[in-house]
């Protein structure tokens, strides 16, 4: 939704400056020059635009803008209701009435940024441009800190208008406050700005601005400043949910500061009030469409009194059904089952909302807000969500629910970030949370632990509301599917509450969105989630705490990963001569916690404390904040992530590297022939040639590439020049390989071209009726790799393969494939290779930088475990496609290809991780080779390839420092460059496990917990490793329990907000093919899955996991939005619907029998169910919306992961259904997988033993 | 009866065969006091373009131990159809193919004249004849020009339906396909792993040579049995031509310092591999072509470092070559593959250093392949030399002929104790053969390659040992020696000579065996087992032991020649000079001994005069003919002459004619000889004329030159003896009776 609407605004607001001007300007107090903080990086990017990537996300900040102004404002005038209007006004009122409103927008965009400057300076005034309105609204507003209170007061209000409020409501609290605070008013107001955007901004914000200010004051100012605002609002909402007491809430609150618990109170009231005042409206509003997401805030809305009653809830409940969350609002234990229940399934939860006044409300509500607050954009974006009802329902909800409900939702996450980092770092979290609680309360899903975590109650599970509504039949256990925590509940808050914001990386301890929500990063001084995710964003302060919570640290790593387009790649800075400034002691690279002492003389290295001389060139005058005056001016003194050159003294022996080259090794053997491989990858080469990578896509690539094909022997090709011909050269003696030529093996395309495409098109004529079937497959890569040695450069190969290499040679291999063996104690030796061979050529290959990438084309057995070392261990990847046929299979391949080969790439890679004193990088997961312990050798590095590292603590952490790491790369671009990618990660450390619990992210946890345990399985019986995971997860949640939780019946399952999904994912990964093969999942697939994984990203280790299920018919054509997911359960497929399950690697189209028929012709041109064809691979192209759009749909899809995933049809009852059963993972399934439901009551029953 | 010297010349024009001795003593004490021994110098296939053609394959004696030809010596039944072999005295049935035999119906085998008679063989298929290039491609780009001119060129003189393959290497050795389309095919080797057959054979993917097995039965299939790397040259001609137009010059960067990685070594094995799994026992010829030494792998004869020079003599006497034991014993192994599969290696090696010729003579010696040396491929003596190993007789076949066998039988008072010679044994045990073998390790068969533009490049000798039962007086002794080859035209061929000799008592009949006494036909076989034992003994013994034996001129020159002194000779010159030494006929032989010297000058016809450095006068122009160098010397006052331009005016035209007339002469020889020798046109006080000083008796020195007087000559500054010395200490052993 947002992000639909932003495009709009998006370019004005964009100017993500707003964050980053706040930045500067808040850093730089009045001291920066206004222009500053553009300048600063413009010489980087050229114009400000680079910087600010994350402006796009303007939109949010819209809301959030007006909210502040409305805060401002507000503070004189009023709270709630006409705070919207406020709001609107603000901007005009402030100082630049006489603009229009979408004016005003752009302006505030520009604004922001411009502001940012003036408040710097002199506060609006300076600014007298488009910003002075902003400004001045700004001014207005800081100037009367005390309005915050009440501007919070209004925010809620506004949030009724915006969906976004929510943040904004928590942006304004929050900036204000650290504007006020720290900065002078001006600041507040660009801290508005920033703060409207994301909650998370404003924290940033803070942060920053604390930093260079008054790191301490700040800080401490800001929180008060939140902790007050949020908590009569929030509070409110708070209490009347989930009593967020009952989890973490009362902890923190009591904890946090005593402020707070005045809050909740009050907040309470101001909830209760809050209803009434906006709640009506809104909330009749709200209500209706919150349904799936806005549920809570339905509650709320129908009965304002209702949250604090819980009860109420059930009748809400059933609106609020799709809104799980509501549950916990309501009776926060039993609401929650209830709340799940009346929800039913997403569908259900449609059907009621549709029904129920939701949809109209919302609109109405939406309207009303909306047009009260004039705020154009938050109408937009509830309009857009609206139809999709389930969408509106979302915004909605934070519109509606605002107060209440949105919070719940929206707020509780946003506010979490928000206030975890604002107040984070101390007491303030009580208050936030608290809030949040409230709202999350709904939310309780979120982090908002007050939310009450859901409890599953198996007894009381069985909700009734719940029950009531969800048709579903009540499982044995009596407990309704419904009301266990849904992923998909968990993603669509999610979505609805950050997706429309940037996310600002500069506060610490802020955990970002999660992989599934669309979001937009700002990076302000910590690397942006798309590079580094970690499991805990508070990490323990010492290892018996760790221990005692079984929480794995760890970070996800993907160092090269792709940005969005509108999010700039890191800067490349060059520190001359001398190489990257570092640190004396531990070699860290300069970076934003390096603290320069003595005037800038020297600097104190954040991770080991050691002071180092600055160099003279690189001498800078410090503010009087003790900032470098170019803190701004130097990527690596304000982000976290960028690029360093290296000199000479960082290559391999000491000589600048020669380009790397490709070097394509196809398989011509009998098989390779007759599957059609051959003549497809030498067809697709002719082209692909053109796109091989290149940094300045002007410039021709500088990648050599070379041609060599075998089956028992192996055939190199002179492709020089000058030659008339190709030549083909046969080394038959592959015992002792090397590689017969030197010159016109590798070469330059563009120069080459001619006879490169003789060779590409002869290569399948000249084997087409070749006999040869037995294969080799050391000697190929050897010979690779003989090649590169040769020519002295790192580089790429591709491999395709067909068979088992049984022919004569090194590395011959037989056939081990033993189903005896699986369940057995040996098992594990099937997922280790074979012969020792592999290993040590892998080695070779990384010493040399010589990264393998293997495309297998089987048709039995060729022991993916034994082929597949050498391209793991060099940071390749396999691509496995087995009976590979050249019509259906082609396009799946081909599009890989196309992708490997195109894809960003570093080569001769070394990765190491430094971390803060106190933590130390233990342990690394992912394909590569370590010779040591501390460096990730990667012989190529591609943007899809993430190594995910485990922390354990050393020592103590202090929660005033927290804890650092800093994860430099070096590699070789694919110019030849030598560079040294950094990427910082400040996370907080805590004493409190609450903190910890209260800041984790299941899905990276999931995806290290998958990794450890696919590489357990090499060593010990797949049973024990089951359950181990199944163990630490239930310490994980019995510590929660225990530490955090409030006192209640034994027999109740309380998880923690950021956790309630570890079960369900957890049972996913137990029941992977890896760990729990069914009959017919062949050993190749199994060790091909486990080493695909063990190189996955959070994202694609969630939908691996977890599969997307798209209930294709619900698809609403008008607008881009996509239906709601369904959970991954038989029980939600309709028969007349059609679904789309997405996994990673595949792509089904599940079709019902009973199928509209209107539905089946527009998509698969047949009227009939029995004439759809189950074999076709794509969809027809057939001109209608409906047709266009799933194609779309499926695109896009295909698009966002790093593998083309193929397109089968598969029809309800049809033989392919089996396969696509697998996939409901929340299904029992044919090889004894448990389903959710049974695996969660085996998971509570764990947790009761280890209470007990 | 003719004198003894016509019955020599006479059988060697008929038969190709001299004796030492004429006439035999009968009995093995005289023979060994003879101190010559009875050694015969014979030529295989002299060229007779007389001989018909016997369409019909030679009737064999039937003992299983003899297998002895018909031949006119033997004694025939007419009545009975019986023969009777002359050696072991089996009495044989003619076959029913002889039924109208009579006296005055005779076959050609029984006709006098026919002593030597050559059947053509017509069983079998018609085998093709394999040319297999193995080219060296680090040298000098021109260089390679050279060659790749010169290669292409010589397709175009191979019979359409021979078969050429073709090897190249440097650091990598390439087997290239030959007529695939499109892309040209090659298979790459490493230069340091040699392979055996059997690897190499799978590794090139050849079908088992099941279709080319040894056996040469009658149904063998009929099938050209070619193969992806050997091809008709009528079908890749265009594909050849092209592919050595892009021969490159080995892409492997050579650093500094160092030199090519030339894996000649495994490049050769390669190719006696590919032979031999495809094409055993057929004419098939390796031509090797190098441009230095092999610096890799086995057979390697220098390391690739610069700063080490390859072997000399003086390194080899101190065992200092390192490589040179192994690289000779590798050498040594394929040379014998080869042989026993009936395949020639030549190389031809130019380049200004040595290239390791030493070490692999055994390759071209075992094989009868062809040895040149020279300085650069863009010679014309590389050239002419590779050009004429194409030349063709009158018939229009190759003058040269593949896979030969040669075996010899004898009577049974005499047997074979050894051969010299481009050949390798059969290890065949027989009758024939002596247990006490000298010379070669020489038994009863020798292989044969031999081609010819003289038609006489291989001789062989034989050593018979006298048996020691009592000889029937009057009676004769009688060899035959039985030539199985193929011939260039792809038939088999067998020529089979028979000749007998006289039994005398050497204490009663001693006259006659002096009278039969072949001086030339010594000398050489006396030269040969000298240079044999030089080839492996140490050389100071050879001396020694040649000069007890005694032959008078002829040893003088020998002693100061190439064959025996090592003295300024590199190694691989050596091997060389005693390549081509041990393989002329008699007469080439001779010249390298003892160069031929004439003078031309105004006083008469060009005459031969004596190598002595008093032939050389100012008013004469000098021809001298050492085999290897063609060299025409002007004297001081012919070539102020030739330098003030006299030739130029009409009026002195006969003094152009002068100048003139050596020069046609010596291009006489340059066209006919092979290899083509070195030309040179010097003059008084040239620096080329060394050639000629180091050759000429020394008899005036700086020693001497004023005890002899200023009348002619030119003094030789040298320390070496003269002549004269060498005579007068002769003499004196002669008499002492020490010898």
């Amino acid at each position: 939704m947002n992000v639909n609407q932003q495009p709009h605004m998006a370019s004005p607001y964009g100017q993500p400056q707003p964050g980053y001007q706040g930045y500067p300007q808040s850093g730089y107090g009045g001291q920066h020059v206004p222009g500053g903080y553009p300048a600063p990086y413009a010489p980087y990017n050229g114009p400000a635009s680079a910087y600010q990537p994350g402006p796009p996300q303007g939109y949010s900040p819209y809301a959030s803008f007006p909210s502040k102004a409305l805060a401002a404002n507000l503070v004189s005038d009023l709270s709630s209701s006409s705070p919207l209007d406020l709001g609107m006004r603000g901007p005009p009122t402030s100082g630049a009435p006489p603009v229009s409103a979408a004016q005003a927008y752009s302006q505030f965009g520009q604004g922001d940024i411009q502001n940012g400057p003036p408040p710097l300076g002199a506060p609006p005034q300076s600014r007298p441009p488009v910003s002075q309105p902003y400004s001045q609204g700004a001014m207005n507003l800081s100037g009367p800190q005390p309005p915050y209170n009440q501007q919070f007061g209004a925010p809620p209000t506004s949030m009724q208008q915006m969906t976004t409020q929510m943040a904004s409501m928590q942006v304004g609290s929050t900036v204000p406050s650290p504007a006020g605070p720290g900065y002078a008013p001006p600041t507040v107001s660009q801290p508005s700005v920033s703060a409207a955007y994301t909650p998370s901004a404003p924290s940033s914000f803070a942060p920053t601005s604390t930093v260079p200010t008054q790191p301490p004051s700040t800080e401490g100012t800001p929180q008060p400043y939140y902790g007050a605002p949020p908590q009569q609002p929030f509070p409110t909402a708070a209490p009347p949910f989930s009593a967020p007491g009952p989890t973490q809430p009362p902890g923190p609150p009591l904890a946090s500061q005593q402020t707070f618990p005045q809050a909740p109170p009050p907040s309470q009231p101001p909830f209760s009030s809050a209803p009434p005042q906006v709640p009506p409206a809104s909330y009749g509003g709200p209500p209706p469409p919150v349904q799936a997401s806005h549920p809570r805030a339905a509650p709320p809305t129908s009965q304002p009194a209702a949250f604090p009653g819980g009860p109420p809830p059930t009748s809400t409940p059933t609106q609020y059904t799709g809104p799980p969350m509501q549950q916990p609002p309501v009776s926060q234990p039993s609401s929650f089952h209830s709340g799940p229940p009346p929800p039913p399934t997403s569908a259900a939860g449609f059907p009621p909302q549709g029904g129920a006044p939701p949809r109209p409300p919302h609109p109405g509500i939406q309207g009303p807000p909306l047009a009260s607050q004039g705020p154009p954009m938050s109408q937009a974006n509830h309009v857009a969500p609206p139809q999709p009802g389930m969408l509106a329902g979302p915004p909605v909800p934070g519109m509606a629910g605002p107060p209440p409900q949105p919070g719940m939702q929206g707020y509780p996450p946003q506010q979490n970030g928000a206030f975890g980092q604002v107040r984070g770092p101390q007491p303030g979290y009580a208050g936030p949370y608290p809030g949040q609680q409230s709202y999350g309360a709904a939310p309780p899903a979120q982090a908002p632990a007050p939310p009450a975590p859901k409890r599953l109650d198996p007894d009381s599970i069985p909700s009734p509301q719940a029950s009531d509504i969800p048709p579903v039949q009540k499982t044995r256990h009596r407990i309704d599917p419904d009301a266990i925590p849904s992923p998909i509940q968990v993603i669509e808050d999610d979505k609805a509450n950050k997706g429309s914001e940037p996310f600002v990386t500069g506060v610490r301890g802020q955990a970002p969105p999660l992989v599934t929500t669309n979001f937009h990063v700002k990076d302000q001084g910590n690397a942006s989630p798309r590079f580094i995710r970690c499991t805990a964003y508070n990490i323990p302060c010492t290892s018996d705490m760790a221990k005692q919570s079984q929480v794995p640290l760890a970070a996800v790593i993907k160092p090269l990963a792709t940005l969005p387009p509108d999010e700039n790649s890191p800067y490349i800075v060059d520190h001359g001569e001398s190489g990257p400034i570092r640190c004396n002691r531990c070699k860290a690279y300069m970076c934003p916690y390096m603290q320069f002492i003595e005037g800038g003389r020297r600097f104190q290295c954040g991770f080991c404390s050691c002071v180092t001389e600055v160099p003279p060139h690189y001498f800078q005058h410090l503010d009087h904040t003790g900032k470098r005056v170019d803190c701004y001016d130097r990527p690596e003194l304000s982000l976290g992530s960028y690029e360093f050159l290296a000199t000479v003294d960082y290559c391999k022996n000491n000589k600048i590297p020669q380009p790397p080259a490709f070097i394509f090794l196809i398989d011509v053997s009998y098989n390779a022939v007759k599957n059609g491989m051959v003549r497809i990858v030498c067809q697709e080469l002719k082209t692909l040639l053109d796109y091989l990578p290149r940094e300045n896509p002007d410039v021709q690539s500088n990648i050599r590439v070379g041609f060599a094909t075998y089956n028992k022997v192996l055939h190199f090709y002179n492709v020089k020049a000058s030659l008339a011909q190709p030549q083909m050269m046969v080394v038959s003696d592959v015992a002792d390989m090397f590689v017969p030529l030197l010159d016109g093996f590798l070469v330059n395309v563009s120069e080459s071209r001619v006879v490169i495409e003789s060779l590409l098109d002869q290569i399948p004529d000249m084997f087409a009726d070749t006999r040869e079937t037995e294969t080799v497959f050391g000697p190929v890569i050897q010979a690779g790799l003989e090649a590169l040695k040769a020519a002295d450069c790192a580089g790429k190969l591709f491999v395709f393969h067909t068979s088992l290499p049984i022919a004569e040679a090194p590395g011959k291999l037989k056939n081990r494939e033993d189903k005896k063996l699986v369940g057995t104690d040996k098992e594990k030796s099937l997922f280790q290779p074979q012969v020792s061979f592999y290993a040590n050529l892998a080695k070779e290959c990384v010493a040399q930088g010589c990264c393998v990438d293997l495309f297998l084309f089987p048709n039995q057995y060729v022991d993916v475990a034994t082929l597949g070392v050498v391209p793991t261990s060099t940071g390749g990847s396999v691509y496995k496609y087995t009976y590979f046929q050249a019509q259906s299979d082609q396009e799946r391949f081909l599009n890989d290809l196309r992708k490997d080969i195109q894809k960003k790439v570093g080569f001769d890679a070394v990765m190491r991780v430094r971390t803060s004193t106190g933590i130390r990088a233990t342990d690394f997961f992912g394909s590569f080779y370590m010779s040591n312990t501390t460096d990730v050798e990667l012989a190529g590095l591609d943007c899809d390839k993430t190594v995910t590292v485990e922390f354990r603590h050393d020592d103590k952490l202090s929660e005033e420092t927290g804890a650092l790491m800093q994860c430099a790369v070096l590699y070789t671009s694919c110019s030849g460059q030598r560079r040294l990618r950094i990427h910082n990660m400040a996370v907080n450390c805590c004493a409190q496990l609450a903190d910890l619990y209260r800041n984790c992210e299941t899905d990276t946890i999931i995806n290290f917990f998958a990794k450890y345990a696919y590489r357990c399985v090499l060593n010990n019986p797949t049973k024990n490793v089951r359950d181990s995971l199944v163990n630490q997860c239930a310490q994980i949640l019995a510590c929660y329990r225990k530490n955090c939780a409030s006192p209640s019946s034994a027999g109740q399952l309380i998880l923690p907000e950021c956790m309630k999904l570890l079960p369900v994912y957890l049972n996913c990964v137990l029941k992977s093919d890896v760990l729990h093969p069914g009959a017919d999942v062949s050993l190749d697939d199994r060790a091909y899955l486990r080493q695909l994984v063990s190189a996955m990203d959070v994202a694609e280790s969630h939908v691996f996991f977890y599969p997307r299920l798209l209930p294709v018919h619900k698809l609403d054509v008008e607008c881009d939005t996509l239906p709601v997911a369904i959970r991954d359960s038989e029980e939600r497929l309709s028969k007349g619907g059609i679904y789309l399950l997405e996994t990673g690697l595949n792509l089904f189209l599940w079709v019902g029998a009973n199928a509209q028929q209107e539905l089946l012709q527009n998509i698969f041109g047949t009227p009939a169910f029995g004439q759809i064809d189950s074999n076709m691979t794509s969809l027809p192209i057939l001109d209608n919306p409906y047709s266009k759009r799933v194609r779309e749909i499926v695109e896009s899809f295909r698009a966002q992961r790093s593998r083309y995933m193929k397109l089968m049809v598969v029809k309800q009852e049809d033989k392919l259904e089996l396969i696509f059963k697998h996939f409901l993972v929340e299904d029992k399934n044919n090889s004894g997988g448990a389903s959710y439901v049974d695996f969660l009551c085996h998971m509570h029953k764990e947790i009761r033993q280890l209470l007990s | 009866m003719t004198t003894f010297p016509e019955f020599i010349q006479q059988n060697e024009d008929r038969d190709g065969v001299r004796f030492s001795w004429n006439v035999w003593p009968s009995s093995r004490l005289e023979a060994t006091r003879m101190v010559v021994p009875v050694a015969s110098l014979f030529t295989p296939l002299k060229e007779r373009p007389d001989l018909p053609p016997i369409q019909y394959e030679p009737l064999l004696c039937s003992r299983a131990t003899c297998r002895a030809v018909l031949n006119p010596l033997c004694q025939v039944d007419y009545r009975a159809k019986l023969w009777a072999c002359n050696f072991c005295y089996q009495r044989n049935q003619f076959p029913p193919t002889y039924a109208g035999i009579s006296e005055v119906n005779q076959p050609a085998e029984l006709l006098p004249q026919f002593s030597t008679i050559e059947y053509v063989v017509q069983r079998g298929p018609q085998m093709p004849l394999n040319f297999l290039y193995v080219v060296d491609t680090c040298m000098e780009d021109e260089d390679l020009q050279a060659l790749k001119e010169s290669l292409q060129m010589s397709l175009s003189l191979l019979p359409p339906t021979a078969l050429v393959g073709l090897i190249t290497f440097g650091r990598m050795i390439q087997v290239h396909e030959l007529g695939c389309e499109g892309i040209s095919k090659s298979y790459v080797f490493r230069g340091t792993k040699d392979l055996s057959a059997k690897q190499l054979q799978e590794m090139l993917g050849l079908s088992k040579p099941t279709a080319a097995q040894a056996n040469r039965g009658p149904q063998q299939p009929q099938v050209p049995p070619s193969n992806r790397f050997l091809q008709p040259v009528q079908k890749i001609d265009m594909n050849l031509t092209d592919l050595l137009g892009e021969l490159q010059r080995d892409p492997w960067p050579v650093t500094q310092g160092k030199r090519p990685l030339r894996s000649l070594g495994v490049a050769l094995s390669i190719a006696v591999g590919l032979l031999e799994c495809t094409f055993p026992n057929t004419g098939a010829r390796i031509m090797t072509f190098i441009g230095g030494p092999a610096t890799q792998g086995p057979g390697m004869v220098v390391g690739d470092e610069l700063k080490t020079p390859i072997r000399s003599w003086h390194d080899i006497e101190k065992d200092n070559a390192k490589f040179m034991k192994k690289a000779t014993k590798h050498y040594e192994a394929l040379a014998n593959r080869a042989a026993a599969n009936g395949h020639i290696i030549d190389i031809y090696a130019c380049a200004l250093d040595q290239t390791g010729l030493a070490e692999m003579k055994c390759c071209t010696n075992y094989t009868g392949g062809y040895m040149v040396m020279a300085d650069s491929f863009n010679t014309s003596l590389f050239k002419q030399t590779f050009q004429r190993v194409f030349t063709k007789d009158v018939q229009g076949a190759f003058k040269m002929a593949f896979a030969g066998t040669l075996e010899i039988k004898t009577s049974r008072e005499i047997k074979i104790s050894g051969a010299i010679g481009p050949c390798i044994s059969l290890n065949a045990k027989g009758p024939c053969v002596s247990e006490n073998v000298r010379g070669h390790q020489e038994q009863q068969l020798c292989l044969i390659h031999l081609q010819a533009p003289l038609c006489i490049k291989l001789s062989t000798f034989y050593f018979f040992l006298q048996h020691n039962a009592p000889i029937p007086q009057g009676g004769r002794g009688a060899i035959q020696y039985v030539t199985q080859y193929q011939h260039s035209s792809g038939q088999r061929r067998i020529r089979v000579t028979t000749i007998a000799r006289n039994w005398a008592d050497a204490q009663t009949q001693i006259q006659n065996i002096a009278a039969s006494f072949d001086q030339e036909a010594s000398a050489i076989l006396m030269a040969r087992l000298a240079v044999y034992r030089a080839e492996s003994e140490e050389g100071p013994d050879v001396l020694r032991w040649l000069d007890r034996q005694l032959i008078r001129l002829f040893m003088f020159h020998l002693r100061r020649s190439p064959f025996l002194q090592v003295f300024n000779n590199s190694p691989d010159e050596s091997s060389y000079y005693r390549h081509h030494f041990m393989r002329q006929d008699l007469t080439q032989s001779l010249i390298m001994i003892q160069p031929i010297l004439y003078a031309y000058s105004f006083n008469g016809p060009p005459e031969p005069v004596l190598l002595d450095s008093s032939s050389i006068l100012p008013d004469r122009i000098l021809l001298m003919d050492t085999f290897f160098q063609i060299l025409i010397y002007h004297g001081e006052t012919v070539a102020q002459w030739r330098k003030a331009g006299y030739q130029d005016m009409p009026e002195y035209e006969n003094f152009r004619h002068l100048l003139q007339a050596p020069v046609d002469d010596a291009q006489e020889i340059l066209h006919s000889r092979f290899p083509m020798p070195r030309y040179i046109d010097t003059e008084h006080g040239g620096s080329q004329a060394r050639f000629l000083l180091s050759k000429v008796n020394p008899s005036q020195t700086h020693n001497n030159m004023y005890a002899w007087g200023q009348e002619s000559g030119a003094p030789i500054l040298t320390d070496d003896v003269s002549l004269q010395v060498f005579m007068d200490h002769l003499k004196k052993l002669a008499v002492s009776s020490a010898a």
